[in-house]
């Protein structure tokens, strides 16, 4: 296929993604509903190396929220502060809460294991296991104890389909995974992510690492999947966050410098620091 | 020239040749270390040619003293004139040195010694007789000679005349005997080790049983009575084979041969002690290659024979691979735990910082001393309070409070336990974190995760470990002559008897093995070949166990290779 006629087809793609994702957003922005709750949130890899300073937002169910900003603004250790990955840091000091369907996430009781399964996570590098595409994707029910082959069977092509992935693997399910292009890893893990049904998907640069045609495929994927779920999504790329989300956060310095529609934010800022970096004009 | 020079040297040229050299002479080594062994150790078993000559060493009586030898040319070296003078025979000391042979002569019983040095140039008439004959025997080493006549009860029925080279009518009908007496003596092999060997046991077992109903206070009249009609019966089984085992002696002590050695001595020879009878002088190659492959079959899977020199080494070879086993059964699981803690569970700091290091140094501690922690801990106290609680019908005998295989296995997988650990901790810290991540982000524990993702993903790096703790576990001598080989072990540790694998039992192992022949044996010409031939068989065992694990790990990298984004 040839390169230009992509770049076009992407870009007819983004006009009438954008268009459809504002038009979403003025019909039911009033009936959202909140997911999680971020408040006063203080993290610290070191007593003097704070990463995160006082965050407050709110995130809406079953809609796209973007985090965008400089390298080291702290997006992706917030994200990760949702399923509570920083907890493998060690010396990881977090302050604050964030409330996921009315549960503090960082109250004693809360059991890890369950919240990860509940706020599923797609890291910037595919990283599948090393087993078939079939034991990936079933990894996580697996984990619960379900050990039923039919309902395994169901799962995993509901999960590969939902993933768009069926057509391409669904003759070498038995294969190992690592033998898949990175764009079909990326969507395998978003697969595997989705089969053990999270509330929650966060998705840190998941596109970073793609080709142009994966990155595509994988914006696709996320149009479909808000649908169902609340997706909360960490990018470099301005565009991307303009054409996927429905929301955004600008940070910076560990601080949450603006949180706001996508539409708002892109083209009307308040602060003077997102449009310096939204337009190009941050050194 | 000088700016050519250096250019040469910056351009890393001679560090490559100094490299690859360096490579070059590590092969040459290995190699040449093989060959030195295959070439002395694999021609010990290749049916030599047996010549037969005059040999008249100069002496200081006026009368010439010509002696008859008969036997194999072994190897030859020059030794300096002075030296034979010293010794005592009167040779030309004007000549500067002279060549002498090492014949081996065999037929200990008539000779006494059966090698002897020959000076070279006082050999004459050298010949070698189509008919002289090499039996192997059972006792008292090889015998050279010409068969004359074959005896029934006493009875001549077969004769020739040893001058006459193509009357074979003796040699016919000893052959056809010796087939016989062999097949007989294999059922007297049958009955002795397995069928009474097992009767024995039986019997062992029985007399245990009723010393335990003793201690315990429960030698009713019925148990006794139970007992002592096992006993009968077994007792009845054993008359039968006691029975069978005369008739058979008898009939394989039927035959005899009458046989000529040199200087016309006259020997006769049971049938039943001869293993393995040949002509060499009148074998073709082929022949010769066949004769080859029998005793070299019968090396790697008899019993060996006077104190070692002589027969197989099965015991050794199955010894070794059997302790080998089951030390990689006791290892890799215990190296493994430790090191999964170590990196996994354990707050990295000080304290694992100094276990590390300690693990590190464990690696470095001489075997022996290994050897003599596991006859102190694991013999003397874990053995003998084993023996108190479990076995105390067999005391005073030590059941497992003395060497035996169990405790050898235990002492070389605490010696190669580090290696294990090192190679884990390695593998388990090269796994990437973003599959962990991807697992944790699953909802899976940390415990799940090890276990369904890291631990697959790491096995590679622990079959390394084993296979570098197989190395060096296989080649160790010193710890296991503390903790477990003997010399000779009447029976292997692997058998028909229940509980079939006899984990207080000793055993032979090659490396031993080695030590006892070359240096421990009375016969040292004898003995210097198979020294040279179990060197080269451990050296096999060593590397097929290694080959085995590596195709193994091999197969498992395959599986869980690595990721490469």
């Amino acid at each position: 296929m040839n390169t230009k006629e992509n770049l076009e087809e992407t870009g007819t793609m983004r006009k009438v993604d954008v268009s459809a994702v504002l038009n979403e957003d003025s019909v039911t922005d009033d009936q959202l509903e909140t997911c999680i709750d971020v408040s006063g949130l203080n993290l610290y890899y070191a007593k003097d190396k704070q990463a995160l300073i006082d965050i407050n937002l709110t995130i809406p169910r079953q809609r796209v929220t973007a985090f965008i900003g400089p390298s080291g603004c702290g997006k992706s250790s917030l994200l990760r502060c949702f399923n509570r990955m920083n907890d493998l840091v060690d010396d990881c000091v977090i302050e604050g809460n964030i409330v996921l369907d009315g549960e503090n996430i960082y109250e004693r009781a809360i059991d890890v294991a369950d919240l990860r399964r509940r706020v599923g996570m797609v890291f910037q590098k595919p990283n599948p296991f090393p087993k078939s595409v079939y034991e990936n994707v079933a990894y996580g029910l697996r984990i619960q104890g379900i050990n039923n082959k039919r309902v395994l069977d169901e799962v995993v092509e509901e999960s590969l389909k939902a993933a768009a992935l069926w057509d391409e693997v669904k003759d070498r399910l038995h294969d190992s995974a690592l033998g898949m292009s990175g764009g079909q890893q990326q969507r395998l893990v978003i697969a595997r992510t989705i089969a053990v049904e999270p509330e929650v998907l966060l998705l840190d640069e998941p596109a970073s690492a793609l080709d142009p045609i994966s990155t595509l495929k994988i914006e696709e994927l996320i149009n479909e999947l808000k649908q169902t779920y609340t997706i909360i999504i960490v990018t470099h790329n301005m565009q991307q966050a303009a054409r996927v989300s429905n929301y955004t956060a600008f940070m910076y310095m560990g601080n949450m410098v603006e949180f706001d529609t996508t539409d708002n934010i892109f083209t009307n800022p308040k602060e003077k620091q997102t449009e310096d970096y939204i337009t190009g004009r941050y050194g | 020239m000088t700016i050519k020079l250096a250019k040469w040297i910056n351009k890393g040229t001679p560090w490559i040749w100094f490299n690859a050299g360096a490579v070059a002479i590590s092969i040459v080594m290995v190699i040449g270390l093989l060959l030195l062994l295959a070439v002395r150790g694999l021609s010990h078993f290749w049916p030599h040619d047996v010549m037969r000559a005059n040999y008249a060493p100069p002496t200081t009586s006026p009368e010439l003293q010509v002696t008859q030898v008969i036997g194999e040319f072994v190897e030859s070296e020059t030794i300096p004139a002075i030296q034979i003078a010293s010794s005592g025979i009167p040779v030309d000391e004007t000549q500067e040195s002279y060549r002498r042979d090492l014949l081996k002569l065999g037929n200990r019983d008539v000779t006494g010694a059966d090698f002897i040095w020959v000076l070279n140039d006082f050999v004459s008439d050298i010949e070698y007789p189509a008919n002289l004959i090499t039996l192997e025997r059972r006792e008292w080493g090889n015998f050279y000679g010409f068969i004359t006549e074959v005896r029934e009860n006493g009875n001549a029925v077969a004769s020739s005349n040893p001058e006459q080279p193509g009357d074979d009518t003796a040699w016919n009908a000893f052959n056809v005997r010796l087939q016989r007496a062999l097949s007989i003596y294999d059922q007297i092999f049958e009955i002795e080790n397995d069928e009474i060997g097992q009767i024995n046991y039986q019997m062992e077992r029985l007399r245990l049983r009723e010393r335990r109903l003793e201690i315990d206070g429960e030698n009713t009249p019925e148990a006794i009575a139970a007992i002592n009609a096992d006993r009968a019966e077994l007792d009845e089984q054993y008359e039968g084979f006691q029975l069978q085992l005369v008739e058979l002696y008898e009939s394989v002590n039927r035959d005899t041969a009458v046989f000529q050695a040199a200087n016309e001595a006259q020997l006769e020879i049971d049938l039943a002690d001869v293993v393995l009878a040949y002509r060499p002088n009148q074998m073709g190659f082929f022949a010769k290659i066949g004769a080859y492959g029998h005793k070299l079959g019968e090396f790697l899977t008899d019993e060996p024979r006077e104190a070692n020199t002589e027969g197989g080494i099965f015991p050794a070879i199955f010894g070794t691979v059997m302790m080998v086993m089951l030390m990689s059964v006791f290892v890799t699981p215990f190296g493994v735990v430790a090191a999964v803690y170590l990196r996994e569970y354990a707050k990295q700091g000080i304290i694992t910082r100094t276990i590390r290091i300690a693990v590190n140094n464990l690696a470095g501690v001489p075997s022996i001393v290994y050897g003599v922690f596991g006859l102190g801990f694991f013999i003397y106290i874990l053995g003998g309070e084993i023996d108190q609680l479990f076995y105390p019908e067999a005391l005073p005998a030590p059941t497992f409070g003395t060497p035996g295989l169990l405790w050898a296995s235990l002492t070389l997988a605490l010696l190669t336990v580090p290696v294990v650990i090192v190679a884990t901790e390695e593998g388990l810290a090269r796994i990437p974190r973003s599959v962990r991540e991807g697992s944790l982000a699953l909802g899976a524990t940390k415990f799940e995760t090890l276990w369904r993702v890291v631990l697959p993903m790491a096995s590679p790096a622990m079959m390394t470990g084993l296979i570098l703790a197989v190395a060096r576990a296989a080649g160790e001598v010193a710890p296991l002559m503390l903790v477990g080989v003997v010399k000779l072990a009447p029976s292997l540790p692997l058998d028909g008897n229940y509980p079939y694998l006899h984990l207080e039992q000793k055993f032979m192992h090659l490396g031993f093995h080695i030590y006892d022949v070359g240096f421990q044996s009375p016969n040292i010409e004898a003995a210097r070949p198979l020294v040279f031939a179990t060197a080269l068989l451990l050296v096999i065992v060593i590397a097929i166990l290694n080959l085995t694990a590596v195709a193994l790990r091999n197969h498992l990298r395959e599986k869980y290779k690595a990721l490469d984004v």
